[in-house]
């Protein structure tokens, strides 16, 4: 039946669109290429337009393909983050001598695997959706050639990549084996009622090792510095925001639903994880010298917190993760946006110093840097604040006040680090040469769509968090 | 919107509409500035003016839903114990932004933190839904930070990051607290609300009560701040603009001593009895540190700020005596501390702009040089000292009356920070204002200019009004501080640990 393909439209059409692009690239002359962006642009327009129309469409193969709501809130993340990164990396590509059109087609392809992974009610599916995006990106990381570090970047990302899936693989193999199914939710029929075969906690523990570092928990998360330091700035972005968030919908959607009931076989070693992540996190994030490295801890730490909603889950703690994974996307791509708006010679402009009065240089970008370091730092009324409170609403409300206190604390040590960029934003002087800044028109309309992102979903929390219920809604 | 919903709002909107003007038209920046802080000077009268003295509760109450599946709502009003502190904030605005003319690096953004700063300081003022308050509560943290770190002196960055970090450790706290107490009263009464007046009503077992109000006390202890907390304090007055220390002890220093009796105490009134002795303790100790360490600076300012740590801690010893004296002269006393210490630091300032040095040694004789300064110097010296006649009496007086009813003990210790005060403000005072004009540098000081007199006029004059009629300012407070220590009244008079005074009606013995 054709109906049954419908759930397959969204990740189909950004294939088609990533290889319309690379065709496109052979008959667009070099330095003209901007045609690609926006071919990019329109088909992940497309794709979410496409996802939210036939969203609750029967699920393809078997209905291990869904289309639900869940499965769409994500698509939109994903195709939202997708297009922003490829508007930010537009002049920086184009300086780096990095090739465009496979630039541009790599996002997309690793966008389609996402939306494989968001929609995926199996695990095998689920497998070659990780897959798909995750060798996208490992190409992406290393596409700056001239530089050593980005090869060393995805040569690490590559190595550690690889180890995590051979995990995530033994699991899946090990979870068959017990249950004889890979299909979500017949596996939870499979356990219902019979004591939880050692075999399959086995396997669930290796799957949790697979997802911990694809979303880079502590201590799981080694790579994360040196690739996310090394990757050109654009990758990093799409990598800490739509990479995590990808797995995180995974990790939502096994855990949070389908193996609900096993919430006490994994509950507390989740929140040893997250509570280790949010703490190393944001300790190493305070030593750092480096912006760019700065926001890679952080991103770490960001983690940490997300998982507080997988350790509070039901309905509130599903929300909040939903509702988090939306606005760490708009202030994490927005602060790696400023980051890539700095330049220098002979290397990435990254270094706290760099951002020593740009507040009287670039008012409206330093402006806009305020705003998402400050909502990272969790200030309302801005996204990270909403966010937060949130996560920590929801373990409260199960129990864990505990990580609620842990996550305050988290942020407090935080404040410091994000604060120091608007430090040097506002109370130093010198940095970076004002001719070195990218005049990136851009650049900066991806800087200023994700600072109203980040606005509006801190003052008017509304819409985006109905969206996040009904998403929840749909899991039951 | 309408009222105190405008009166909140129009200084951010004049923030925003700072950022249309061009940098270099500085003083178009300064009257737009100056014009919005005065119009919502304007508005905060009509607020007064429509202000029932006999009603105790909210009044002016707007109300709108913001996150329903929350249940956070959007609740402002006023009583009482707000009023007056809505107004000083409204009065100070603009005296800060006048005292500001001296500044001329950065005025666009300058001016425009002030005017956020305005925003979150009169919204956490009249916020009555817990969410909402935490909001205001943090966005007055942001521009204060980048007032002391982009136009304060040497030790600018070390003191903003501190006053942040400090501030933080305690509202994060408090955040959790908030949700803590949302949440068991949704398990309790089946209805999610962060509406403080409906989370009053919830009574929960001692030891939850303890915590939360550890959590709130904390954060606002901080602020106070209280005796050992008070340490970001010295850093912060001392190196902010002279604005910026008006701002932060005429106002900010007051949002912890009301959050206790508009939050803490209400909603956690078990528990604050049981830490009455402990906070009391505490207080008399902040009083009596505070006017020791005051004593020996060589910095004008920075024995002003000490100062502060002294006074604050009368306004908590009233405030945990728990009875009508006691909360009267708090509220009333915070009033004083806002007008009194506002003018001296803004009296620091003028020196300092003429001589560029805050040092006691520095100075002497200028009664000679600047008349007029010296003699508006003595009447803010004795508000502040608490001669009778102004308003610092009046605070004092009922502080100390409430304080002897729960506690004589520790009001005789208290006593003595009167004494103290006096000693280190008056010495301070004869070494700055009397005796030779040594120095050849003061003989060039010009006295006040009319700008500066126009700053000054308003602030004396209300010391003069409020220490010798008090009655419209206590009357008005009476209703709403007796309804707020309504729980804990009724809970002492249930446990014999702590005695309290009966709250009759010879409130006003004060005057």
């Amino acid at each position: 039946m054709a109906a049954d393909y419908v759930a397959l439209l969204p990740a189909a059409e950004v294939l088609v669109t990533a290889l319309v692009v690379l065709l496109l690239d052979l008959f667009t002359p070099a330095g003209e290429k901007e045609p690609l962006v926006w071919t990019s642009i329109a088909g992940l327009a497309l794709a979410g337009w496409l996802a939210f129309h036939f969203r609750g469409a029967e699920g393809a193969f078997e209905n291990t393909l869904l289309l639900d709501r869940f499965a769409v809130f994500f698509i939109l993340v994903f195709v939202a983050v997708a297009a922003l990164t490829i508007l930010t990396s537009v002049d920086y590509v184009r300086e780096s001598a990095i090739r465009e059109g496979e630039f541009y087609a790599l996002i997309l392809l690793s966008a389609a695997g996402m939306i494989v992974m968001a929609a995926a009610n199996d695990l095998i599916l689920f497998f070659l959706g990780l897959e798909t995006m995750s060798i996208a990106v490992y190409v992406l990381a290393g596409m700056w050639r001239a530089r050593a570090e980005s090869a060393e970047a995805a040569m690490k990302y590559f190595l550690i990549g690889a180890f995590a899936t051979g995990f995530f693989l033994y699991g899946i193999a090990l979870i068959y084996g017990a249950t004889g199914t890979t299909h979500l939710a017949r596996i939870a029929d499979a356990l219902r009622g019979s004591q939880v075969p050692l075999l399959f906690a086995a396997g669930v523990f290796l799957l949790l090792v697979g997802l911990a570092f694809k979303v880079a928990a502590v201590p799981f998360h080694f790579w994360v510095p040196d690739v996310y330091d090394g990757a050109p700035t654009p990758v990093t972005a799409f990598m800490a925001v739509a990479v995590k968030a990808a797995a995180f919908a995974g990790w939502a959607r096994i855990f949070l639903y389908e193996w609900s009931p096993l919430r006490d076989e994994w509950g507390p070693a989740v929140k040893a994880l997250a509570i280790l992540t949010m703490t190393l996190g944001n300790v190493l994030a305070v030593t750092q010298s480096s912006v760019k490295r700065m926001l890679a801890y952080s991103s770490i730490a960001h983690a940490g917190y997300l998982m507080i909603a997988l350790v509070a889950g039901g309905e509130m703690g599903g929300q909040a993760l939903l509702f988090y994974v939306a606005s760490y996307a708009a202030m994490t791509l927005g602060a790696f946006g400023g980051l890539a708006a700095l330049k220098a010679d002979n290397r990435e402009a990254d270094a706290y110093a760099d951002f020593a009065g740009l507040g009287y240089r670039r008012p409206f970008l330093a402006m806009a840097m305020s705003l998402f370091m400050l909502s990272l730092a969790g200030f309302p009324p801005l996204a990270g604040f909403t966010g937060k409170f949130y996560l920590f609403s929801a373990a409260v409300a199960s129990g864990h006040t505990d990580l609620a206190i842990i996550g305050v604390l988290n942020s407090l040590v935080s404040v410091y680090y994000y604060l120091r960029v608007i430090l040097m934003m506002y109370m130093e002087e010198g940095g970076v040469d004002a001719k070195t800044f990218r005049n990136a028109p851009y650049l900066y309309t991806a800087v200023a769509v994700a600072a109203v992102a980040t606005v509006y979903l801190g003052v008017l929390p509304t819409s985006a968090l109905d969206a996040s219920v009904g998403a929840i809604a749909s899991l039951r | 919107m309408t009222g105190l919903s405008l009166l909140v709002f129009l200084p951010a909107v004049g923030a925003v509409a700072l950022l249309l003007v061009p940098r270099g038209a500085v003083r178009v920046l300064f009257s737009v500035a100056f014009g919005v802080s005065l119009i919502a000077f304007l508005l905060s009268l009509c607020v007064f003016s429509r202000f029932d003295p006999n009603t105790a509760g909210m009044q002016a109450v707007e109300r709108a839903a913001w996150i329903p599946a929350y249940g956070i709502e959007y609740i402002v009003g006023v009583d009482g114990l707000s009023l007056f502190l809505v107004l000083l904030t409204a009065l100070i605005m603009p005296i800060a932004i006048l005292a500001s003319w001296t500044i001329h690096d950065k005025v666009k953004e300058y001016l425009f933190f002030m005017l956020v700063l305005e925003t979150g300081m009169l919204g956490t003022l009249v916020a009555l839904d817990l969410f909402l308050f935490y909001v205001f509560w943090e966005v007055m943290l942001v521009p204060m930070y980048f007032l002391i770190g982009v136009w304060g002196g040497q030790r600018r960055l070390y003191a903003a990051v501190k006053f942040v970090i400090y501030t933080m450790a305690g509202s994060l706290l408090m955040l959790v607290a908030i949700i803590f107490l949302a949440t068991r009263n949704y398990q309790v009464t089946q209805t999610l609300t962060f509406n403080f007046q409906q989370l009053a009503n919830l009574r929960l077992p001692f030891h939850e009560q303890m915590w939360l109000f550890l959590a709130f006390a904390l954060s606002f202890a901080i602020k106070v701040p209280l005796f050992p907390l008070h340490t970001w304090l010295p850093d912060a007055h001392v190196e902010a603009p002279t604005a910026g220390s008006v701002i932060l002890a005429a106002i900010l220093l007051k949002m912890g001593t009301y959050g206790f009796i508009r939050f803490a105490i209400p909603l956690f009134p078990e528990a604050a009895l049981a830490a009455a002795p402990y906070i009391m303790a505490l207080a008399v100790i902040g009083i009596v540190y505070g006017a020791m360490v005051a004593m020996m600076q060589d910095d004008i300012k920075k024995l002003v700020a000490y100062s502060s740590v002294s006074h604050l801690g009368f306004v908590m010893l009233g405030l945990f005596a728990f009875n009508l004296q006691g909360a009267q002269g708090a509220v009333y006393q915070m009033l004083n501390h806002g007008l009194s210490t506002g003018a001296l630091f803004l009296i620091v300032g003028m020196i300092y702009d003429r001589r560029h040095t805050r040092m006691i040694a520095d100075f002497g004789g200028l009664w000679k040089q600047m008349p007029l300064l010296s003699a508006v110097f003595l009447i803010v010296t004795f508000s502040s000292i608490g001669l009778p006649g102004l308003n610092g009496f009046v605070g004092e007086f009922l502080i100390l009356l409430g304080a002897f009813g729960a506690h004589p003990g520790w009001a005789s210790i208290a006593a003595t920070g009167v004494v103290l005060g006096a000693m280190y403000m008056l010495w301070m005072f004869r070494r700055v204002v009397f005796g030779p004009l040594a120095r050849p540098e003061n003989r060039l000081m010009p006295d006040m200019s009319p700008r500066e007199i126009a700053m000054l006029a308003p602030l004396v004059a209300l010391i003069v009004l409020m220490g010798v009629y008090p009655q419209p300012f206590l009357s008005r407070i009476k209703g709403s501080a007796r309804l707020a220590l309504e729980r804990v009244e009724a809970q002492a008079m249930a446990t014999p640990l702590v005695r309290v005074e009966s709250a009759g009606e010879g409130s006003n013995r004060g005057r």
